[in-house]
């Protein structure tokens, strides 16, 4: 009895922001209960990151004088190719099992779809990186628990999965599927990637807030502009099932 | 029916084009002729870089078409989702295809140039690094594309794509000032831009004018060609589906 109340609430349309992220907290649970017992995404995703840790290590170690200036950029770019990783799953096993038709004809907005797979994806991204940033500090050294640090990377991440759950959703129709979203998603995240990095930078050269607050803000215009548009266009992806 | 009748109809803009071609084509060879003889030589510069300073008119034109491109691949998109009109994906589909050509040519022919200025053929310049994200976003739209079998979903998809990236070019470009201007410089003097620059004298204007109109010429009659040969092809499958059936 209860839990028919509760997919009640849960299902019916209107009813203002409580009830609309209730609808995206539903989608973002059924991600997440759905990960927990397949265990696909996050499991792969950590490995990977770590696996990609280790293989810089070893690119870098007797080359590089000091390992401060090559973590930013090797900070960066397992977080964009692991997340390349876990991104596709997110629709790929809804079209591989056959459910997203029946997640589309669900009575809730398209946007609430879109919103919880991001939130489920951001749970996952912030575990793999919780897991990345220890790695780096016993291979390289090199503290990346700076406040201004964590949040870019928050921020960034945000941003990241805003474009990349996105994409997930159009590439997964595509004939090349996985193979095609690091292509599509690399170039659009080139802003993101820069200010991450340069925002590492700066943190890690003692340079001073002053110059972290740019950084900061082009990482927050990204991902103002990025929800604005996946807000205008996500009804556009799904006209059609 | 009526679209067999209208494939059989006479190509009615076959003429126009022929003589925009032709249009196109004399004012390339204006465009050689003048960058190549008609322009005066940058007089603080000698040997070498006086000589490589003539790409210039070529580079700069074909950035003025591989910007038209840009634009045209922005507004079909748009004029895609608003009016869900397939002849608006087409034009944004030619644009991209004819501005990768011309932001490859830019990307080449600045890096030609920048050997003998620079003694570099690549630094990471904000310009530089905006131009190569543009352009691998072009092929990424392209490559994109055809893993869509349904033209619709291909057109709506394709515009979503063109609008992040519309959105994104801006951001790299700021966020690679940005980059650059806290990180040292590599060259020296106070302002890497200024290095291989020169004065332009009025011969020189003359001939980038020419260079700029030239290049927009043939961007423009390359496109018409190309979004004529993608009408065809949307006949041509019209045709075999009403056959099939």
């Amino acid at each position: 009895m209860a839990e028919s109340s509760e997919a009640e609430r849960v299902t019916s349309r209107g009813g203002g922001l409580a009830a609309y992220l209730r609808r995206v907290h539903a989608v973002a649970e059924k991600d997440v209960r759905a990960e927990m017992r397949s265990k696909e995404v996050v499991g792969t995703m950590a490995a990977f990151a770590v696996l990609a840790a280790v293989v810089f290590g070893l690119a870098f170690d007797l080359r590089v004088p000091r390992p401060e200036l090559v973590v930013p950029g090797i900070l960066w770019v397992i977080v964009l190719f692991a997340g390349v990783l876990g991104l596709h799953r997110s629709f790929g096993s809804e079209v591989e099992r056959g459910t997203l038709a029946g997640l589309l004809l669900a009575p809730v907005e398209r946007s609430a779809i879109y919103l919880g797979k991001v939130a489920a994806n951001l749970l996952y991204f912030l575990i793999v990186e919780a897991l990345l940033l220890p790695a780096l500090l016993i291979l390289f050294d090199v503290n990346l628990f700076e406040p201004f640090i964590l949040l870019g990377l928050f921020l960034g991440t945000v941003g990241y999965v805003g474009v990349g759950t996105l994409f997930a959703a159009l590439t997964s129709r595509n004939r090349a599927r996985e193979t095609l979203l690091p292509v599509v998603l690399l170039p659009v995240l080139a802003p993101l990637f820069i200010s991450g990095v340069g925002l590492t930078s700066v943190i890690l050269d003692n340079r001073g807030s002053a110059e972290v607050w740019p950084w900061v803000g082009i990482i927050g215009l990204y991902d103002a502009l990025v929800f604005a548009v996946a807000f205008l266009l996500v009804d556009v992806i799904w006209e059609q099932i | 029916m009526s679209t067999l009748s209208r494939a059989t109809d006479k190509d009615r803009w076959f003429m126009p084009l022929l003589v925009f071609d032709a249009l196109a084509g004399l004012a390339m060879a204006a465009v050689m002729w003048a960058a190549l003889l008609y322009a005066g030589d940058a007089v603080n510069l000698a040997g070498v870089e006086q000589v490589a300073q003539r790409i210039f008119y070529f580079h700069i034109g074909s950035n003025i078409a591989a910007l038209l491109g840009f634009l045209g691949s922005v507004v079909g998109s748009i004029g895609y989702l608003v009016s869900r009109r397939l002849v608006w994906d087409r034009w944004a589909a030619a644009s991209v295809e004819i501005g990768t050509i011309f932001g490859i040519l830019v990307l080449l022919s600045g890096a030609i140039w920048a050997k003998p200025a620079w003694n570099t053929f690549w630094i990471w310049e904000p310009r530089l690094t905006t131009s190569t994200i543009t352009v691998l976003i072009y092929i990424a739209y392209m490559l994109f594309r055809n893993g869509f079998e349904d033209p619709e979903t291909r057109a709506r998809f394709a515009g979503v794509y063109a609008m992040f990236a519309f959105l994104s070019v801006p951001l790299t470009y700021y966020s690679a000032r940005l980059f650059r201007s806290i990180h040292p410089i590599v060259f020296d003097g106070a302002n890497e831009e200024a290095q291989g620059g020169f004065g332009i004298g009025p011969t020189m204007g003359q001939t980038l004018t020419v260079a700029m109109i030239g290049f927009a010429l043939l961007f423009f009659a390359l496109l018409f060609h190309r979004v004529r040969q993608l009408e065809f092809e949307n006949r041509i499958n019209a045709v075999r589906e009403s056959v099939d059936e």
